[in-house]
């Protein structure tokens, strides 16, 4: 199970076959443990050795392996071998390919360790070593500064969520005293205290970090400078999902929570739709990708804030279907063009890549939530559920799935159909490209079995699956007429259609091309400037930090602490040239003062008798 | 017995004053030897005999011998020690008076003794000073002989003349160390 | 014969032993700090030494108890390697510095 990161330096190819059989290795290894695993055993804590045994505090290094960890670790390894094949071809030319393959082993193993670890701890370590290749991945071609400043934003913005899962860390360990996570569920389990929102609050602020949601969401599009394969497996598949693993992994306290519910909620629809809206008018196909992304990630909190764990799961699980899908097919056009990201130097790409094209059409489609593909199903529980608890979150929610299709056919459209805009020749990717794409893309359009609803004849398996590892989930009640259901997902396709139709004719007929910014108007120009947030993030943080650091240098450290230091210096050479006359190197001398200082200690000793 | 304890008592203070301040290091020597005996005669009135003859053996007759042998091998029997400074001089008799006077004021109030065991009278015999020593104290008795092991080997090393001192010979050191040697 | 050996020991009272032996010590602490002579400043140690012997006999004698009079022994013991040790440190002071004035040894000095 636990990976070896291999850091040998052998040729691309080697290392990328070494790396990917290690890999599928471990897929295998957790397929058989899936297979072998009874869900009604309530899940297996294999403890490895005691790690930290200091006072009142223990803390083993154990793995957990439940329903939820197996979901996860299928995705991850399963999603991640394909992504290490694919890799193989689209890193080919890369001198520094084993190094890459080594890190995105090492990412592999990192995330499972998160998904896998039975404490808050090991869960932690894994968090962060997710978080360091993350920034190593983006950081690959690290010749470019522009990346190299992606990279390091990527993790800052890390950084501060890390902070927040500390302090919930401690915040528990406080409360309760240990950090497994299944004694904590148990003992959490009607506790009704303050301490609880605080704690969850701040794993919030740790899951907003890694699952970009706002307000530290600006480092994800920006993380696009990393070779595409990364994109897809750490910032679409798996390392963004972190934020929502750990949720549902706590989902007892957050149970417990329903103002920490709350505002996951509404920071997951106001990120769901902010980030649709920004992905409007993005040029960069990454870029594109990145913000629906984001979006999509809002969906998922707003399910776990609506207490609908097994849905977030459950999209969670589409998602890097589709998602892997979509960013490995904009690898696969960025190769096939030579590196050209802007779709405005694309278009009739559909005659030339044929199989990417097709691929890329199902994950579209699939994310737009056309009928019976997996995102379809996914979408619409959460929308059910969002109807359940208020028709105004429906309609946010409805709307930035319209958004998302509009800006995803745009995509689709102005890629693949048109004349085609650019100079290089366009070329059809080898064959490690094209067999991950289309493994993909038929999971993507069959993901939606794992939880069909009732509507369909389905018993909703997955939901059942993770109910024995995540207790939260039991608490869920969908209580919707089948004719509400059936009503609302035919609004849904039907308005899906719409904006497909409008996409359309705005897209291929007339090939519309945004124009420099310049030029559009105020509202338009904000949005595809992205609502300006990094600028706003900059004269809220890092100007006033600047000021202080400027300051801060001029007056306390060349008034306040450079003369102290320079005073304690020769403080302590003049204090040493008088002391230094008392070591007169006499023998007796040095005798005569031990003898008083005994002498006094006899007679305090004595005195204080 | 009490006049006998106040008269070795007697001997012994003096003699110790007089290895304190006597001018030629030989003094010294037979003051302490003379202290030590006086000691010894300590020994006989506490009925410990096995110890007193040890004493004897070992300190007058090993030790202070070896000082002599030292003394007279260096050249030391002369009164040519320069004395201290008279400040570091009444420093040093002060400090010795006071801390006798802090040590004297702790048992102020008397010393209550209560008997461990039934009196014995072959407690300082050799019977069971060595019943002790080879039962219970059988441990620390032979690392004792490491200690002497080191200790020879540790003086070999300090004495050993070392090469480069051997070309330029200063008389009074080779002869210490002819005699060392034979000692 | 008994009864006599303990009217002989205890006739003497035990402060007087502690008292003499803390004289003894003084004496010698005085002479260390006193002297410049190294050869008397080891004699002062040895005077140390047994007025600590001499303490621990006299509580011997008091409790009964032979284990001090093995001390008294081992104090003997490390007495004589001690004297060994630190006379031929002598002889090397003595032909290093060709002198045994403590104050000639002050390489220390800060």
């Amino acid at each position: 199970m636990i990976l070896a990161s291999l850091r040998r330096k052998l040729s691309a190819n080697v290392a990328g076959g070494l790396a990917t059989a290690l890999i599928a290795g471990s897929f295998v290894a957790s397929v058989l443990l899936f297979m072998g695993f009874d869900p009604t055993s309530g899940g297996r804590t294999v403890k490895l050795l005691d790690w930290i045994d200091v006072g009142g505090m223990q803390i083993p290094l154990a793995l957990r392996i439940d329903a939820l960890s197996l979901t996860m670790m299928l995705i991850v390894t399963g999603i991640g071998s394909l992504i290490h094949l694919y890799s193989i071809g689209y890193m080919h030319d890369d001198e520094r390919a084993p190094t890459f393959f080594a890190q995105l082993n090492l990412f592999s193993f990192a995330m499972l360790m998160l998904v896998m670890g039975s404490n808050f701890l090991i869960t932690f370590i894994g968090w962060e070593g997710v978080g360091l290749c993350s920034y190593l991945l983006i950081g690959f071609w690290y010749k470019t500064p522009e990346y190299n400043y992606a990279a390091r934003k990527a993790f800052v913005m890390n950084r501060i969520g890390d902070v927040g899962v500390v302090l919930a860390m401690v915040l528990l360990f406080q409360r309760f005293g240990t950090l497994e996570y299944a004694s904590i569920m148990d003992m959490a389990s009607g506790v009704n205290d303050p301490l609880l929102i605080a704690a969850t609050l701040f794993l919030f602020i740790g899951a907003t970090g890694k699952s970009a949601q706002i307000p530290l969401f600006t480092w994800l599009p920006d993380a696009m400078a990393g070779p595409t394969p990364v994109s897809a497996l750490i910032h679409a598949a798996t390392m963004v999902t972190a934020g929502i693993f750990l949720t549902v992994r706590s989902s007892v306290l957050f149970e417990l929570a329903p103002f920490t519910k709350d505002i996951i909620l509404w920071i997951g629809t106001a990120t769901a739709l902010l980030a649709a809206s920004i992905g409007l008018f993005q040029n960069d196909i990454k870029k594109v990708l990145a913000y629906s992304t984001v979006s999509q990630l809002g969906y998922m909190f707003v399910a776990l804030g609506l207490g609908s764990y097994s849905a977030a799961m459950f999209h969670v699980t589409t998602h890097a279907f589709f998602k892997a899908l979509l960013f490995l097919g904009a690898g696969s056009v960025i190769h096939a063009l030579g590196g050209e990201q802007d779709i405005r130097k694309m278009g009739g790409l559909k005659g030339h890549i044929k199989i990417t094209y097709f691929t890329f059409l199902v994950g579209t489609a699939a994310i737009a939530g056309l009928p019976l593909l997996s995102g379809f199903f996914s979408k619409d529980l959460i929308l059910a559920f969002a109807f359940q608890r208020s028709p105004v979150i429906f309609g946010l929610l409805l709307f930035g799935a319209l958004l998302t299709t509009f800006y995803m056919f745009r995509l689709l459209f102005l890629v693949f159909y048109g004349t085609y805009r650019g100079k290089a020749h366009p070329h059809e990717s080898p064959l490690t490209m094209t067999i991950p794409l289309m493994v993909l893309a038929v999971l993507s359009v069959v993901g939606g079995l794992l939880n069909l609803p009732h509507l369909f004849g389905g018993h909703e398996p997955m939901k059942h699956y993770l109910e024995t590892a995540a207790a939260g989930i039991g608490y869920e009640h969908l209580e919707l007429s089948a004719l509400t259901e059936i009503i609302l997902m035919g609004i849904t396709t039907t308005l899906v259609g719409f904006v497909i139709y409008v996409a359309y004719g705005r897209f291929v007929k007339t090939t519309t091309l945004e124009g420099e910014e310049a030029t559009m108007p105020v509202f338009k120009r904000l949005i595809a400037q992205r609502w300006r947030i990094d600028e706003l993030y900059r004269a809220l943080f890092e100007k006033p930090y600047a000021w202080l650091s400027t300051n801060l240098l001029a007056v306390a450290e060349k008034k306040v602490m450079v003369p102290l230091m320079n005073g304690v210096g020769d403080a302590a050479i003049r204090v040493g040239d008088v002391v230094r006359r008392v070591q007169t190197g006499n023998a007796s001398f040095h005798l005569l003062a031990m003898l008083c200082g005994l002498i006094l200690f006899l007679v305090i000793t004595l005195m204080s008798n | 017995m009490l006049a006998l304890f106040y008269l070795f008592a007697a001997i012994s203070v003096i003699s110790a004053l007089v290895v304190v301040s006597a001018r030629n290091p030989i003094n010294s020597v037979i003051a302490l030897i003379v202290c030590f005996l006086s000691i010894a005669g300590h020994y006989i009135l506490l009925n410990a005999q096995f110890l007193a003859m040890v004493h004897v053996i070992v300190y007058t007759g090993a030790i202070m011998v070896l000082f002599l042998f030292v003394i007279m091998l260096l050249n030391l029997n002369k009164a040519t020690e320069p004395m201290k400074s008279l400040a570091t001089r009444i420093a040093a008799v002060t400090a010795g008076g006071l801390f006798f006077l802090t040590l004297a004021a702790a048992i102020r109030n008397g010393i209550q003794v209560q008997a461990a065991n039934e009196f014995d009278a072959g407690v300082g015999l050799v019977r069971s000073v060595g019943h002790v020593l080879f039962t219970e104290f059988l441990l620390p008795f032979e690392v004792s002989s490491v200690l002497f092991l080191s200790a020879i080997i540790g003086v070999v090393m300090l004495a050993k003349k070392e090469k480069h001192q051997a070309e330029a010979p200063v008389e009074p050191l080779t002869e210490a160390e002819r005699a060392r040697r034979t000692a | 014969m008994e009864q006599g050996i303990i009217t002989a020991i205890r006739t003497v009272p035990l402060d007087h032993y502690v008292l003499l032996s803390f004289l003894l010590f003084s004496i010698g602490v005085a002479g260390v700090v006193f002297r410049r002579n190294t050869i008397i400043i080891l004699m002062c140690v040895e005077l140390m030494l047994n007025s600590v012997n001499l303490l621990l006999t006299a509580f011997s004698a008091y409790h009964s108890d032979p284990r001090a009079q093995v001390f008294v022994f081992f104090i003997m013991l490390v007495a004589a390697a001690e004297v060994t040790v630190g006379l031929s440190i002598l002889v090397m002071m003595k032909r290093n510095v060709d002198s045994v004035d403590v104050n000639q040894l002050n390489r220390l000095k800060g």
